[in-house]
């Protein structure tokens, strides 16, 4: 009988699906698109900076020097001047973030083996890539310093170099990074959003009180209302996971069995947080703002998706232990690039699956004292 | 009636629907400038105290001189000891240490010699931007101690090398990346706010049926679209102006330009956000639909594609011109112009008249659509 009622419900929930067959589109192919658009997006490499050259010397030295910067995949030279003055209008208008400036004796001094200094003007806005670019800068500078100042034909190598070797992604790629945060993120937006809106919307048209005078407990309700968002959700979980590893080829080198299982405990509290959220609005506009506002965007920022929770301040830190991204990025992150396993990742593992049942609970227990 | 009372009519009318919701208005006048005070503070791109493990396979002199430099520096903080490759395998692959630094044998009496050497440097390069910059620390402060040990082997003159570089950076000096997130964030939780705000307006009227009467009324379309955006256009500029005022008192985040031009660039993205969630909800059919649109093509585009967190100019060519269609791209260009570098619409005046090319065909669009429906 419970069974009868609770496949009465899930095929009413799946015909109201069926009825916006827009709305079904959009959670299928949109989190394709994006995943496709954003995984491009997500490039925290910085190239191509944008440089001006202020050659007051007009040597054969200084034109060397700007043709190393020139051939760098690092720079790139947008315009020369001859004059300091000039630079002012290209960094503030933005036409190039940097502007590298040769004194006027610069040749005559490099000649005589005199030092000499080359300044270096950034534009400090984007702080980050500006970081980098001047390390660039610095390094290529080094470099051809070392080179001027050794006999010709043969550099000198420094006496303590550095043998840097960096693991689980060695070229340094931030595709392999952000990829399985975008993945997670566009799996929340949608199954939270559907599931955010499906008691409320009841509640708002007035067929909740219908439902309530039928035989159908409340936990049938709310699984049956679930299961269609969660079949939705597994569909997403399969596209977005092929887009990842077959469109962008982010190496996944753990186990495929693993990565599912761990997508679908993170769509229990995906599901879980709307259902929550529906339960305590009392309309669609509520169920929206406090989605977004309160569990979305919070998620995106805390969950050290692109921001890392180890340069957040110390106050702060342990809040992003109520986020359950957080414990879903190391997941996915552990198993993606560090192949990792649930030996390591178990402590992640069960906060994620206690959040996902305890925000489970938690609605199905206030949307019994509400409908009650 | 003139089309102009027409459109106070539905912004009162409106107004009082907002009024009667409580936690939507409180929401939307307060939570954003929350948001600022706790991701402002959050967020941030410097690197520091990296935590680092140490193989020293010498324990002579130089190795320890090595190691100081590297603590001393700041940027990272020894929190754990590396006897052998297994214990290094653990250290990285659960988290406790993001780099490890090697010590051969044999470098004290190496470098004293004058003999080349190299020490091994491993970084965990899961986040790649981190890595990058930890990498670079590490040369540097490597390629520092190597040149002390080359005077004193007398490889390289005492005066130097022939060539250096003096860096110097304008509108952010000590380069924090809080006052280039700052203008982001504020783009974005305005983006945000604006968008939800209006996404559901017209929706819900279709939902609820009132949409009927509305359409019985001698209401045009236009009026009916500015009527809808003009009170959420006022709540939004004051959350909005809010979060500016609060990121220069909180993150002395500098106002170096005119109050007056930035009031006006917020301003104009607003009604260029507001209308595109009026858009949304003449499109959608159900509040459902209109939730997902408005946050499928705002919360992740607005926060990747905007220049926010991701340089445009390092994306690929096909994406650099997608991101021409999101408004939030310009806004950040004026943002940024007006309060860190001072500069004025003479520089940015592009941009501005992308925001208003973009205000005026979406409020156009929606303008349409409700026309076509009524009809």
């Amino acid at each position: 009988m419970g069974m009868t009622r609770l496949g009465h419900i899930i095929r009413k929930e799946f015909l109201e699906l069926r009825q916006d067959p827009r709305l079904f589109g959009i959670v299928i192919i949109a989190p394709i698109v994006q995943l496709t658009m954003l995984g491009y997006a997500a490039t925290t490499d910085v190239r191509n900076v944008p440089l001006v050259v202020v050659d007051q010397d007009g040597s054969s030295e200084s034109r060397e020097l700007v043709s190393r910067f020139d051939g760098s995949p690092s720079f790139d030279v947008v315009d020369r001047v001859s004059t300091t003055d000039l630079v002012d209008e290209y960094l503030n208008t933005g036409t190039a973030w940097m502007a590298l400036d040769i004194p006027a004796n610069y040749g005559e001094r490099i000649r005589a083996g005199q030092p000499t200094t080359v300044q270096v003007v950034a534009d400090g806005t984007d702080a980050n890539s500006t970081n980098v670019a001047l390390g660039y800068a610095g390094t290529l500078i080094a470099s051809y310093a070392r080179e001027l100042a050794s006999p010709p034909g043969r550099t000198l190598a420094p006496l303590v170099s550095a043998d840097v070797r960096v693991w689980f992604n060695p070229q340094l790629e931030s595709k392999d990074f952000m990829i399985p945060g975008i993945l997670a993120l566009l799996l929340l937006v949608v199954t939270t959003n559907l599931s955010s809106m499906s008691i409320v919307r009841e509640k708002e048209l007035g067929t909740l009180e219908q439902l309530n005078v039928t035989p159908i407990a409340r936990w049938e309700l709310i699984v049956g209302k679930m299961l269609p968002y969660a079949f939705i959700g597994v569909i997403d979980v399969l596209l977005v996971v092929f887009v990842a590893l077959y469109w962008f080829e982010v190496p996944l080198r753990g186990s495929f069995v693993l990565l599912l299982a761990m997508c679908h405990v993170y769509l229990l509290t995906t599901l879980g947080l709307g259902l929550f959220v529906s339960t305590i609005s009392s309309t669609q506009q509520q169920a929206m703002m406090t989605a977004s506002f309160f569990f979305l965007i919070p998620m995106v920022f805390l969950s050290g998706f692109v921001f890392p929770i180890e340069n957040m301040p110390e106050i702060i830190q342990p809040f992003t232990y109520l986020i359950p991204l957080r414990y879903f990025l190391v997941i996915m992150r552990g198993i993606f690039l560090k192949g990792v396993g649930l030996e390591i990742l178990w402590p992640d593992a069960l906060a994620l699956l206690a959040w996902g049942v305890g925000i489970l609970v938690l609605a199905t227990l206030r949307s019994s004292k509400r409908l009650a | 009636m003139t089309a102009f009372w027409k459109t106070i009519a539905v912004a009162r009318k409106e107004l009082r629907q907002i009024r009667r919701d409580r936690r939507t208005l409180l929401i939307l006048l307060f939570v954003p400038a929350f948001f600022l005070l706790v991701y402002g503070y959050a967020l941030n791109f410097d690197i520091r105290h990296v935590r680092l493990a140490l193989q020293d396979n010498d324990h002579s002199a130089a190795s320890r001189e090595l190691v100081s430099a590297f603590v001393n520096s700041g940027y990272f903080d020894l929190v754990a000891d590396a006897p052998s490759p297994t214990a290094i395998d653990r250290l990285i692959d659960r988290g406790d240490v993001r780099a490890v630094l090697v010590i051969p044998a044999r470098f004290g009496s190496d470098v004293v010699a004058g003999r080349s050497t190299a020490v091994q440097f491993l970084v965990n390069g899961d986040n790649a931007n981190t890595a990058a910059t930890v990498v670079g620390y590490a040369t540097g402060l490597i390629s520092t101690v190597s040149t002390r040990y080359e005077v004193l082997a007398r490889l390289t003159s005492p005066a130097g090398p022939v060539l250096s570089v003096e860096p110097r950076v304008w509108y952010n000096p000590e380069l924090r990346s809080t006052l280039f997130l700052v203008p982001g964030l504020i783009a974005y939780i305005a983006m945000l706010t604006a968008v939800v705000s209006t996404a559901l307006s017209i929706v819900r009227e279709k939902e609820a049926g009132t949409m009927e009467q509305v359409r019985m009324s001698p209401i045009g379309a236009v009026p009916y679209v500015l009527g809808k955006t003009a009170p959420y256009f006022v709540v939004s500029l004051v959350s909005s102006m809010s979060i500016v005022v609060a990121a220069i008192l909180l993150f002395d985040m500098p106002m170096r330009g005119s109050w007056v031009v930035l009031v006006g660039v917020v301003s104009l993205f607003l009604v260029g956000a507001l209308a595109f969630g009026l858009l949304i909800s003449s499109i959608a059919d159900s509040q459902q639909v209109a939730f997902q649109v408005a946050l499928l093509t705002s919360f992740l585009p607005t926060l990747m594609l905007s220049g926010f967190i991701f340089p445009i100019s390092s994306m690929p060519a096909f994406l650099q011109v997608v991101t021409y269609v999101v408004p939030a791209r310009y806004f950040l260009v004026a943002l940024r112009g007006v309060v860190l570098k001072g500069v004025g619409p003479a520089v940015f005046w592009q941009d501005l008249v992308a925001l208003a090319v973009f205000a005026v065909v979406i409020l156009a669009l929606a303008s349409v659509r409700v026309r076509r429906q009524w009809a």
